[in-house]
Order: C-alpha cells, then sequence, then structure tokens
C-alpha cells in the first residue's frame, strides 16, 4: 500500500494557499498509509551563502537552543533555529559535512533529514491528518510539496522510517512499493561512501540518487539510471527546488495518476486525493507510463 | 432523469438505490460529485441508464449487467471489471485492467487505456479511441479487443481465442501471439463495433492479432467454446 502525493502551484497567486490545498490530498490517502506520514515543502528559500537544514529528534522538547549556540561557538558562523514540534528548521552558512559530523559528536540523537535552499521535511508516526497538524502546515505557503503516507512494509513504524528521504540539495524522495536489490545496492553504496540512517529500502533509491547526482548526473539521467539499477516494485515522486519528477517501474504495478490545469500540475497514488483540488473536474488527467521519466519544471511544462 | 449526488448520499446510498429490484427499467439516473471514489455503480444488474459526471475511481461499473453506464471523465483502475452484458463508457483517459475477465457487453473508451487493458478478457467488446498500454489482452480468451491508437509491449500475452485489432502501431507482440490476416468477416467485426462505439475510423486500416495456438493445448473440436 502506501499512498504519495505531490502539488506544484503553476498560479503563483494560489502559493499562500499551498498548505490548506495540499492537507485534502494527503488526508485522502489515509486509508492506504495510516502508520506515518511525511511532507516536503519548499517555501522560504535562503540566501544563496546559507542552507535550510531539517533537523529532527524523538522528544518534541529538546533543547534546540543548545544546537544554535554550539555551532555558533565552534564554527564562529551564523546559525538561526525555529522549533516545530520534534522538528527544528535551522538556517546557517556552514556545509553540510561540517554539520553533520559535528551532530553526530555532540548531539548523536539528532536526524539530518534534509537540506538545501528552500526544502523543509517533516515526518512523524501517526495518522496523516495529525501529522499534519502537528507540523502546522495547512497554514503554509508556498511552491509545491510533496507526501506521503506510510503502511509499513520493509521495515518498522518509526520516524526514522518515515519518508520523505532527503536526496541531495534540495531534493527529496518518496515512495510507493518495494525495492528488491536494497540490501546488495545499499552495500555498494557504502563502500562509495554513502551513510545510511535506516535498514528502509526507501533510504537506499535515495542514496542511490545522491550518488547518481554527486557524479553530476542531472535528475533525469539518475532517474534513467535507476530504471536499470533498482530492482522491484516502485512509484516514485521526487521532490527538486524548482518542480519534481515521477517514475514508475517498468512494470508499472503501484498506481499513479498525474493531472494539469493552468494554475497546478499534480500527481496522486489515486485520482480521489487529487479531486479536491480546485477545478479538478476540467483537469488533463491521464496515468503516467512505465520506465519513463517525467519532469515538471520551474515553468510548470511537462517533460517525458 | 434522478439526480444522485454522491457527496451527499455517499457511495453506499447511491449503488443501493441503483440496485433495488423495483429500479424502473429505462430509468435514466445521472451521478455528481464522484470525486474519484472508487466502485461507483458496481454490480448494476437491470437496463438502466447511469451518467456519471466528474472523474471515477477504481472498479467503476464492476460487474455491470444490462446497465448503460457513461464516464464523463476519467476512469481509475479496473473500469468495467468483469462487465457481463451492457455497455460502459468513458469521455477521458482510463487507468490499468480496464475491462478485466470481462464476459460480454461492450467498454468504449474514447480516450487511451493504460496497460493491461482486456487482461483475461472472456467475451467482452473494447473498442479505445486513443492507444494501449502494456500488457494489455494478456490472456485473452474471448471477445474484440478494437484499438484505433497504438499498443505497447507484450500485446496478446499468452494469448487464446481473443481477437484483437490494431490501427496504428505494435510495440511488441507477447508470448503466442501473431499478426494474422484480416478477412472481410474481420473487416465487418470491426466496423460494427465503431459503429457501436460511435468512433470514427475506417476499419480497413487496421492489423489482425491473435493466438498461434502453440502455447495452450488447442483443439479445434473446441473452437465453439470461444
Amino acid at each position: 500500500m502506501c499512498g504519495i502525493v505531490g502539488l506544484y502551484l503553476k498560479n503563483e497567486a494560489l502559493r499562500p494557499k499551498l498548505g490548506e490545498l495540499f492537507a485534502p490530498m494527503l488526508s485522502e490517502m489515509r486509508s492506504r498509509g495510516p502508520d506515518s506520514a511525511g511532507v516536503a515543502i519548499y517555501r522560504n528559500s535562503v540566501a544563496d551563502s546559507e542552507t535550510k537544514y531539517s533537523l529532527a529528534h524523538d522528544s518534541s522538547d529538546y533543547d534546540w537552543k543548545a544546537v544554535d549556540t554550539g555551532i555558533e561557538t565552534t564554527f564562529k558562523c551564523e546559525a538561526r533555529i525555529a522549533q516545530i514540534d520534534t522538528h527544528a528548521i535551522l538556517i546557517t552558512t556552514l556545509a553540510e559535512n561540517k554539520l553533520r559530523g559535528w551532530l553526530a559528536e555532540q548531539h548523536p540523537e539528532v536526524r539530518l533529514v534534509g537540506s538545501g535552499q528552500s526544502l523543509e521535511i517533516f515526518k512523524e508516526v501517526g495518522l496523516p491528518d495529525d501529522v499534519y497538524r502537528r507540523f502546522s502546515l495547512k497554514d503554509a505557503e508556498g511552491s509545491h510539496m510533496i507526501g506521503h503516507t506510510r503502511m509499513a512494509t520493509e521495515s518498522a513504524v518509526t520516524t526514522a522510517g518515515s519518508h520523505p528521504f532527503a536526496t541531495g540539495s534540495d531534493l527529496c524522495l518518496v515512495h510507493n512499493g518495494s525495492l528488491s536489490n536494497h540490501n546488495r545496492l545499499r552495500e555498494q553504496l557504502q563502500k562509495e561512501g554513502l551513510h545510511f540512517q535506516t535498514e528502509n529500502d526507501t533510504e537506499v533509491a535515495a542514496a542511490y540518487m545522491t550518488w547518481k547526482l554527486r557524479q553530476g548526473l542531472s535528475l533525469h539521467d539518475a532517474l534513467e539510471g535507476a530504471i536499470d539499477d533498482l530492482d522491484g516494485f516502485y512509484t516514485f515522486c521526487v521532490g527538486t527546488g524548482d518542480g519534481f519528477a515521477v517514475l514508475r517501474d517498468p512494470i508499472a504495478c503501484k498506481h499513479a495518476v498525474m493531472a494539469e490545469t493552468d494554475d497546478w500540475v499534480a500527481m496522486a497514488t489515486e485520482f480521489r486525493s487529487i479531486a479536491t483540488l480546485p477545478d479538478s473536474n476540467n483537469a488533463n488527467i491521464w496515468e503516467p507510463k512505465p520506465a519513463t521519466v517525467y519532469t515538471w519544471g520551474g515553468q510548470g511544462e511537462v517533460k517525458h | 432523469m434522478s439526480t444522485l449526488d454522491l457527496q451527499t448520499l455517499g457511495l453506499r446510498a447511491i449503488n443501493s438505490q441503483l440496485n433495488t429490484s423495483d429500479v424502473a427499467s429505462g430509468s435514466s439516473w445521472e451521478i455528481t460529485e464522484p470525486q474519484g471514489q472508487h466502485a461507483i455503480a458496481c454490480g448494476l444488474q437491470s437496463d438502466i441508464k447511469v451518467d456519471i459526471r466528474g472523474h471515477v475511481g477504481f472498479y467503476c461499473a464492476g460487474m455491470n449487467q444490462k446497465a448503460d453506464v457513461t464516464v464523463h471523465g476519467h476512469a481509475g483502475v479496473g473500469l468495467a471489471e468483469n462487465m457481463m452484458s451492457g455497455q460502459v463508457r468513458v469521455t477521458g483517459n482510463a487507468s490499468q485492467a480496464a475491462g478485466a475477465t470481462a464476459h460480454g457487453g461492450l467498454l468504449v473508451i474514447e480516450g487511451d487505456a493504460s496497460s493491461r487493458c482486456g487482461i483475461s478478457m472472456k467475451g467482452i467488446d473494447i473498442v479505445v479511441g486513443g492507444s494501449v498500454g502494456h500488457m494489455s489482452a494478456f490472456m485473452a480468451q474471448s471477445g474484440n479487443l478494437v484499438v484505433c491508437g497504438d499498443a505497447g509491449e507484450a500485446l496478446g500475452d499468452s494469448i487464446y481465442e481473443a481477437r484483437l485489432f490494431v490501427r496504428g502501431t505494435v510495440e511488441n507482440l507477447g508470448a503466442d501471439c501473431i499478426e494474422k490476416p484480416m478477412t472481410d468477416e474481420h473487416i465487418k467485426t470491426v466496423d460494427d463495433l465503431l459503429k457501436k462505439a460511435g468512433i470514427d475510423a475506417d476499419a480497413k486500416d487496421f492489423k489482425r492479432y491473435g493466438s498461434a495456438r502453440q502455447l495452450y493445448n488447442f483443439d479445434i473440436d473446441n473452437a465453439g467454446a470461444y
């Protein structure tokens, strides 16, 4: 099972309503994934010199101020942090590898779940509506969101095992399906220097994307590579800085539907998520083809 | 015509209403606000006309008998699954496994059908105005599949005695599926189905595909069973 949804607003006038439009999309997928839910939202882009990090902890009363002052004291750089329930958004000029190393030493229980200029990731165990409420996403403004409701099959029901998984700067991935070659691929990627936080199969897909992108491949080419190298059932929705991408495995067992109007483009596991959007009755609706990379770019154009 | 609003009445009430034994023969119904819900107008058994105004989810008009159901929009997975008789039409595209295992009746998809269209079909006639995806007519036993556009990979894999007609290109044929000559009888079959479906195309432009009868235990004495 599991449900995935993505919404990209072409009409900028709708951006103040992003969180409100996305809420029923995610909620409709609760029957496909009541274990946990996660959302990536693209909003409030930071300066080029800065990076925005999404951090998570098991407790909602963690001392995030200590993380903030710790970074400023240790690295003599600016940092500001804002707590949202069990997560915190950190904005700093500190590079990711330095932050990751410092967190591992000083705050080993803090997970770095995403990074980029505009990406923020929130994920928790529980019903999608409850998770959405905890992170105050209904009032969120932004350009696009992707989300996941999880019914766990391959690993435990934990926050760490929830989607989306970050795949690089401003990139993240949600997955409907299960990969059958993730153990072998994880070993290969570990030899290439990639780090894993969970036993989850989707994290392997995310790491694979990171590895390909590090080699300088475009998002499109990295996903083309995934068709050859990932074995199993999958529909992926990949969030990017200015849109998102969709890829289904060559057999296309896992459901997916896409829709577009002048105002928005959307993808979902089932159309009932998209039906909640304004003017969905007049949308152009189609099912994405197997083993075909679809990217929905900053101009809102569908390329495939 | 009676209008049933799905958001007001709910799915179960609507399907119950259309399934009552005293539903008037020949009556017309309109379902509004379908909102992509699953199993709308399922299991109908009377010669009624149902127009669904909007997009539907999975298994719409499944197990249909006698009724004439039109979806004015897109249909999700398993449209008209296991239909026995009657007619189901979708004005937009249809997702996977449209007409799966269906025994009879006519399914018209004015747009494209996704993969596995007519999988294990057992006597239904399917007319697709656009193209069909991969593995269409997989293990198809009986009936006709008419595709005005193209067909994806492995068309008619492990096919029995269903007849497949494609106007455009076929990406490749599945195991034991071969091209066969179009005779006058086949041209007439396609022409009749196109007319019934209301699709303007020339039956002479279609190619026919069917079973090479090497994969299953075909016996000419049983040909009438299909």
